[in-house]
């Protein structure tokens, strides 16, 4: 299933936050979403996932979604949104409830994401006993045992240190290598951006505009931390970036 | 360098210290013990009067007496029956009525002005309104408890609702779950905090409202045992009706805290 954003414009009141994006996210395809700071792209997330509507323009999806997807568009969020009574399990368990699965097949598809994040031994925990990086992976297996179409992801390593940060990276990367995903990458760290994106969309100041698409060819197991191309890249992003950015930080808020 | 030699050395002084509540569990006894101690040894010094304060060992003495004559369990079975049955009505329908305010606009529109209303209402006032309603007997004392332990719930309740995390309803409806799902697991537990602690608030008013409705027409209970007992100026069973009283505070009070314990486990 691929997703479509036509013409998509959004307004709060008076305040125009974003105009005019058309946007192709391809199946089993990283998008990642860049920009200065209130530019919209957390917005344009949750327009995507149907979470907010959009005040102009639709987001289409092309094609059916797989079968087995229970929840075609799921969400990982950057304060990782674990209920804190519920153990690791009982997050996960949680949300396969609405979906009429028996018993034993939730139980069937909890122990199986689990074991994908590695996080089998943790499945009693509750997450006040959870580091912040294992507590976005408890999130991300949670968005797996919902076989998501496309994984809408909010800043989901912005809360973590950088090197768990790094640890998580290449969680992702393995996970994709395994199994390709769809997915929409939100995040202010240009070289989160680089190693995890195909193809890099770089949002303008308010009102968030599309300035620029950048594609990055070389395979995501094939990159590393401090690989001169991705460095490269980096730099050209930010060139992209820098003025907008300076702009956005002067700006007052008033909203 | 030899510079730094010459010059004096010292460890930095600690300055963090305080400010970090720890359970110290036997000074609140200890506190209750001092106080005892200290009316004692003033009455039977003279330094306090007779008549002030009567003395805790003829409180005590007084309390034995009660104790044996058989005549406690009279008075105290039915004040806790009428407790238990009038605070879980208010506290039900509290919790019932907060949580469809905080869920609903329009009910919060149409309720919280009338909660408001009735809240700051001294419900005492209103026990003759009651009698009328619900006779002398057992159903307006009921009523009555019930009333009282209602309002402040509602408010506590629907407080609660309001403070849970938005970002975790966020969460359920990102991942299509129904409303009632969200309710009973997000929005229930997640208000469970605020509304225990509302319910430390309401069954202390309970206690209170107790001891008013029995004041009027009640045989047995211990409101009605203080009333008896301060119209014949009798202190020494005044005093053991209200140590009763306290005693029933804490232990609703220690009942609400086990609660917490089992419930909240997962707070940090």
């Amino acid at each position: 299933m691929d997703l479509r954003l036509e013409n998509i414009g959004h307004s709060y009141g008076t305040l125009e936050v974003m105009q005019g994006i058309n946007l192709d996210i391809p199946a089993g395809k990283i998008v990642c979403i860049v920009g200065p700071s209130g530019c919209g792209k957390s917005t344009l997330l949750r327009l995507i996932g149907g979470l907010e509507e959009p005040t102009i323009g639709r987001v289409v999806q092309v094609g059916e979604p797989p079968s087995d997807s229970l929840n075609p568009l799921t969400y990982i969020f950057q304060d990782f949104a674990l209920l804190p009574w519920r153990t690791v399990e009982g997050n996960i368990s949680l949300i396969l409830k609405d979906y009429g699965l028996s018993d034993a097949k939730a139980k069937a598809i909890v122990s199986d994401v689990l074991s994908r994040t590695k996080l089998t031994d943790f499945r009693k925990a509750l997450p006040k006993q959870l580091s912040g990086g294992m507590k976005q992976r408890v999130a991300i297996s949670r968005a797996l045992a919902v076989n998501p179409a496309v994984m809408l992801m909010d800043e989901p390593l912005s809360a973590l240190d950088s090197q768990t940060r790094e640890l998580l990276i290449d969680d992702l990367v393995n996970l994709w290598t395994r199994k390709p995903f769809t997915a929409v990458y939100v995040t202010h760290n240009l070289n989160e951006a680089v190693r995890l994106g195909h193809s890099i969309v770089v949002l303008s100041r308010r009102p968030g505009k599309i300035r620029k698409i950048v594609e990055i060819v070389k395979p995501l197991a094939e990159r590393g931390l401090g690989d001169a191309d991705l460095d490269a890249k980096q730099k050209h992003l930010w060139n992209l970036m820098r003025e907008e950015a300076m702009a956005a930080d002067q700006e007052l808020i008033n909203v | 360098m030899s510079d730094a030699k010459q010059k004096t050395a010292r460890t930095v002084e600690f300055r963090g210290g305080g400010f970090a509540p720890q359970s110290k569990r036997w000074i609140g006894l200890v506190t209750f013990i001092l106080l005892i101690i200290g009316v004692e040894i003033g009455t039977r010094s003279g330094f306090i009067s007779n008549l002030t304060v009567p003395r805790p060992s003829d409180v005590f003495a007084t309390f034995v007496e009660l104790w044996n004559s058989g005549l406690l369990w009279k008075h105290l079975l039915p004040s806790i029956s009428r407790l238990v049955i009038g605070a879980s009505i208010g506290a039900s329908f509290g919790i019932c009525v907060g949580v469809m305010i905080g869920l609903f606009s329009l009910v919060r529109a149409g309720l919280v002005p009338l909660v408001a209303a009735i809240f700051p209402i001294p419900k005492i006032a209103l026990l003759p309104l009651f009698v009328i309603w619900f006779g002398i007997d057992e159903m307006s004392k009921y009523a009555l408890i019930a009333f009282g332990t209602f309002t402040p719930t509602v408010v506590a309740t629907y407080g609660a609702v309001d403070n849970v995390d938005r970002s975790l309803i966020r969460m359920g409806q990102s991942f299509s779950l129904s409303w009632s799902t969200i309710v009973s697991k997000i929005v229930l537990p997640g208000a469970m905090p605020g509304i225990l602690s509302g319910l430390r608030i309401s069954l202390a008013i309970a206690i209170i409202l107790l001891v008013a409705a029995e004041m009027l027409g009640a045989e047995y209970g211990i409101g009605a045992y203080i009333l008896e007992a301060g119209s014949l100026y009798d202190l020494e069973r005044l005093f053991v009706g209200v140590v009763i009283l306290s005693i029933m505070g804490v232990c609703v009070s220690a009942l609400i805290s086990i609660v917490e314990k089992r419930l909240l486990l997962w707070r940090i």
